[in-house]
């Protein structure tokens, strides 16, 4: 190992390590790494990969159940669908080489998470996507929403994975740091599932895709880092993304499967060949002999550092059954891949990569994954805030303009000028998506009559006022998403965001957000199957609003027993099950209309979360309702206003009895659904039975929608209004 | 009746086209890979899908067209055997000389994927046949170079002599009068941006798209 450098300290600290962790892996080595050996260890050790902040907590989750066929720690979690069928799907985050460079930043993104999921021997069949963007005000906001919408259009639509749902927040607390979290979801067989463990020695090891080149090196420790005014010199770390190679890629990848060629498998992800080939050789409990020259390269005089930590995309590693070599060569030949068989696995537990005749890199592979540090940061536990008592609030003096104003606000406007830019109708599967009205997307398995249910969620503002309520709400409103199109929910991904966990107060967020969540998880039988922490979102010591995305998938066993909100018919009865006290604390309604951002927020009450949720299963499965529509942000009357819209029916809401009129709309009480229907009294015997509050609030009809004695507005002024914000804005209207 | 899909590296309405071919007229469908140079025998239909053929690298179309199997295509069109090319497979039409005219970037440079509603122009083609009642079909449109062009004159032929086919009501994407799909002069090839493969059923919000395909089975029983 003579021509390669040893960077010491200071080149550790370079690349993103503490002197600790240095002092460390020299403890460990018995010696000081060379300049491979000290990029694998930083890349490694990233909390990137390493989850060294956060792991602790994360054990808190459920991860079992009866559904679940495989949990974390695999690229993606796994849920049996029945019939021999599984869901695989996983959520991840892209949000610091979105914000330096959007476009490319959010079309990886998609690329990476698909990659997840067809590692797992599944076809992907549906994307979605968080988004959260700074103030529309902030002159950066434009450029950042324009270019990861058109990233995530391009990526997706060539590829040919339907786009379905997501959800888009804008707030300042984002104004530095934007949020971009892509799911994807796919379906496989149960007894055709491919895990990335290297299943002994001296087998072949196989790189296939796009050739390497020098784009994206230490990308996973930019994702590690704050920002601050130097990070556009960054831009060069962000990945380059080629949907074509990554179609092609699929695809080659579950043809190769099929012909039962592949004995592991991993994709080239964050940390390019050092995390796959570490993990899998890791997880395997083996050895590995990389020769680096073998490795298919995009230019010429690449050194082993840049080989290693390269994040070039569209990437495969896999372990190969003896003897296939050249059966895995004529699919990837007709598929136009490169493709080289770049070592074998070994007896040793050591990773050893050789590059132009000579030993670059020479280390035990259990401190690369197993000895990665493992921190319990100091936290502190947040501070709460007072409830808002509603009462203390003046109701507004124009009711119909302050509706108005609610609609067309950044959080609640239409998203049509972002998901008419994604394909949500190839694969011919998708029967509810983005622009049908329904709470969550449902996409037909292929071939069956049944279909799964998806959805992300958070509300921010929530989690800020409060991480563990908010938390649980998060988990909360994916269940209730579910449960509103009449789907079993069955497990959910995260994408955990946060600012420095290095902070006390942060890391006391990020640890009662994962308590609040699991708490749900637990209280609703949703186990976690998959998930991804990013950290670090911070710019210039500020950190993001925290955000935990939860992506929640269920299950309809017959995909025409579904509901959406789009289907109210004029003479419906409009009913509103579960309790409604006007919790006003931390609303859509304070913050856009008041400009206030205090209060608790509504609390979650998980056992009436879950009779309303089986309940509301139960009348969509009865055939009772098939028009109904979660409270969420905004309450009561932006649900009705946002039924009444996609129904193209005007509806009327009967004026509020014994509660206070701005309770009554805009609260947002958790665990609450309005439904339509046209027998009440089925519909009340059924939530009598349940013990679930119910409650007639209105009913269908007319081309308005009134609530008595206090608005009254025709349907096209509120689609009017509903529609033209964000066109507006992004053709450079002010904000 | 017998129809075959072709498959380009990219193509990714192969299945879909496949499927929806089989639900509405119960024919067997072939897949046939772009790098073959003939076709099956006795074939019906033959459907270029919509996609990314080769990533959409240089131009919609253009390497697709020089593709292997694109001589047999032609041969097939030439022969009476019905050829239809849907959203990319339109466009690699133009790019092959099938089909007059070009897809250009859509009006508002961005792509669009929505609900259209089509005035069937012609219905009495091959491929609208079934459309004679209604004159109207719900499909959906999924582009970012949609938008068909064509010099005047050529606009103006395409017009006089029925190869418009299908117009947009609302026109998504800046198409030269309103134009969603044309045929050519002998009546064998179609090409049209709308997605007749995401619209055979009612499940998927229309199941207008079924039409096209039942019109050139129709075509054939009646011509047996």
């Amino acid at each position: 190992m003579t021509s390669i450098p040893v960077p010491g300290l200071a080149g550790a600290l370079e690349s993103g390590l503490k002197p600790e962790e240095y002092a460390l892996i020299v403890q460990r080595l018995n010696r000081e790494p060379n300049a491979v050996e000290l990029g694998l260890f930083s890349v490694m050790w990233s909390e990137h990969c390493s989850y060294k902040s956060s792991r602790r907590h994360l054990r808190a989750f459920p991860t079992h159940g009866k559904v679940v066929i495989q949990g974390p720690g695999e690229n993606a979690g796994v849920v049996d669908i029945g019939d021999g069928q599984a869901c695989v799907f996983k959520m991840e985050s892209h949000n610091h080489p979105s914000f330096i460079e959007p476009y490319q930043g959010a079309a990886t993104g998609v690329g990476g998470i698909m990659r997840d999921v067809f590692t797992m021997g599944a076809r992907p069949i549906a994307l979605l996507n968080a988004l959260r963007f700074g103030d529309p005000a902030d002159p950066r906001t434009r450029r950042l929403v324009s270019g990861v919408v058109s990233g995530i259009g391009g990526y997706g639509n060539c590829v040919g994975v339907p786009t379905v749902g997501g959800e888009v927040n804008f707030h300042r607390g984002y104004n530095g740091n934007i949020l971009v979290n892509a799911m994807c979801v796919g379906l496989a067989q149960t007894d055709r599932i491919f895990y990335s463990a290297a299943p002994g020695p001296n087998l072949p090891v196989v790189y296939f895709g796009s050739k390497t080149g020098r784009d994206g090196i230490h990308g996973a420790t930019m994702a590690s880092a704050e920002f601050d005014a130097e990070s556009e010199a960054k831009r060069p770390t962000v990945q380059v993304g080629d949907p074509f190679a990554e179609k092609l890629l699929i695809e080659a990848t579950l043809e190769l499967m099929a012909s039962g060629a592949v004995a592991a498998i991993q994709d080239m992800g964050a940390a390019g060949l050092t995390s796959s080939s570490v993990e899998m050789a890791g997880k395997g409990g083996v050895g590995l002999e990389l020769n680096l020259d073998r490795v298919p390269q995009r230019e010429a005089g690449m050194s082993a550092y840049e080989m290693m930590l390269s994040e070039s995309q569209e990437r495969m590693l896999a372990i190969l059954v003896p003897g296939r070599e050249a059966d895995a060569q004529a699919i990837f030949t007709r598929w136009g891949l490169d493709a080289a068989v770049i070592g074998r696995t070994t007896e040793t537990g050591r990773i050893v990569l050789t590059h132009g005749g000579e030993v670059v890199c020479d280390l035990p592979l259990a401190p690369l994954t197993e000895d990665a540090p493992l921190y319990d940061r100091p936290h502190t536990a947040p501070v709460l805030r007072p409830r808002l008592d509603v009462a203390d609030l003046s109701p507004p003096a124009d009711w119909g303009q302050t509706l108005l104003t609610l609609i067309a606000s950044p959080d609640l406007a239409s998203r049509r000028w972002i998901y008419e830019q994604y394909d949500r109708h190839v694969m011919a599967d998708s029967l509810e998506e983005s622009d049908t009205g329904a709470d969550a997307a449902v996409v037909r398995v292929h071939g069956t009559t049944k279909a799964v249910a998806l959805t992300c969620d958070c509300t921010p503002r929530y989690v800020a006022a409060d991480p563990y309520q908010g938390g649980m709400q998060a988990v909360a409103e994916a269940w209730r998403n579910l449960c509103a199109v009449g789907a079993t929910p069955l497990a959910i991904t995260d994408n955990l965001n946060f600012g420095n966990p290095e902070k006390p107060e942060i890391m006391g967020q990020i640890v009662a957000a994962i308590a609040g969540m699991s708490q749900a998880c637990r209280a609703l039988d949703f186990p976690v199957v998959s998930g991804n922490v990013s950290l670090y979102n911070e710019t210039d010591g500020e950190a993001i609003p925290p955000t935990p995305v939860v992506g929640g998938v269920g299950l309809l066993a017959d995909a025409a027993r579904r509901a959406g909100y789009g289907r109210l018919k004029p003479g419906q009865s409009l009913v509103l099950l579960g309790e409604s006290r006007g919790e006003i604390g931390a609303s859509l309604y304070l913050r856009e209309i008041l400009g206030r951002e205090d209060g608790a927020p509504p609390p979650v009450d998980l056992e009436a979360e879950r009779a309303a949720g089986v309940l509301v299963r139960d009348l969509i499965g009865a055939g009772l309702t098939a028009c109904v529509h979660d409270l969420s942000d905004g309450g009561l009357a932006i649900a009705a206003v946002e039924m009444a819209l996609a129904s193209r029916v005007g509806l009327g809401l009967a004026a509020p009895e014994g509660v206070s009129a701005l309770g009554y709309l805009f609260g947002e009480d958790q665990g609450r659904y309005l439904l339509a229907c046209d027998d009440v009294e089925a519909v009340r015997a059924r939530a009598a039975a349940a013990g679930v509050a119910c409650a007639m609030v209105g009913e269908a009809g007319g081309e308005r929608v009134r609530a008595a004695g206090l608005f009254d507005l025709p349907l096209d002024r509120l689609r009017e209004a509903h529609e033209s914000w964000l066109p507006a804005y992004m053709s450079g209207a002010a904000a | 009746m017998r129809a075959a899909v072709v498959v380009f590296p990219g193509s990714n309405c192969d299945r879909d086209c496949q499927v929806a071919i089989t639900q509405a007229t119960g024919a067997s469908v072939d897949m046939v890979w772009h790098q073959e140079t003939v076709l099956p025998d006795r074939l019906d239909l033959v459907v270029l899908p919509g996609g990314f053929a080769h990533g959409d690298y240089l131009r919609c179309g253009a390497m697709a067209a020089l593709s292997p199997i694109m001589g047999a295509v032609r041969d097939a069109a030439a022969r009476g055997v019905a050829v239809a090319g849907i959203c990319n497979g339109f466009q690699v039409l133009c790019e092959a000389g099938m089909l007059p005219g070009a897809l250009l970037r859509n009006r508002d440079l961005k792509y669009v994927c929505k609900r259209v509603e089509l005035d069937v122009v012609n219905a009495q083609t091959r491929f609208t046949a079934a459309f004679k009642e209604t004159r109207t079909a719900w499909m959906t449109v999924g582009n970012g170079e949609g938008n068909y062009f064509a010099d005047e004159a050529t606009l103006d032929r395409l017009e006089g002599e029925g190869q418009v086919v299908f117009r947009y009501r609302d026109n998504p994407n800046g198409s030269a009068r309103d134009i969603a799909g044309i045929i050519d002069a002998s009546g064998n090839v179609l090409g049209m941006m709308p997605h007749p493969d995401r619209a055979f059923e009612p499940a998927l919000g229309s199941a207008d798209g079924a039409k096209v395909f039942q019109s050139v089975l129709t075509g054939l029983l009646e011509a047996a």
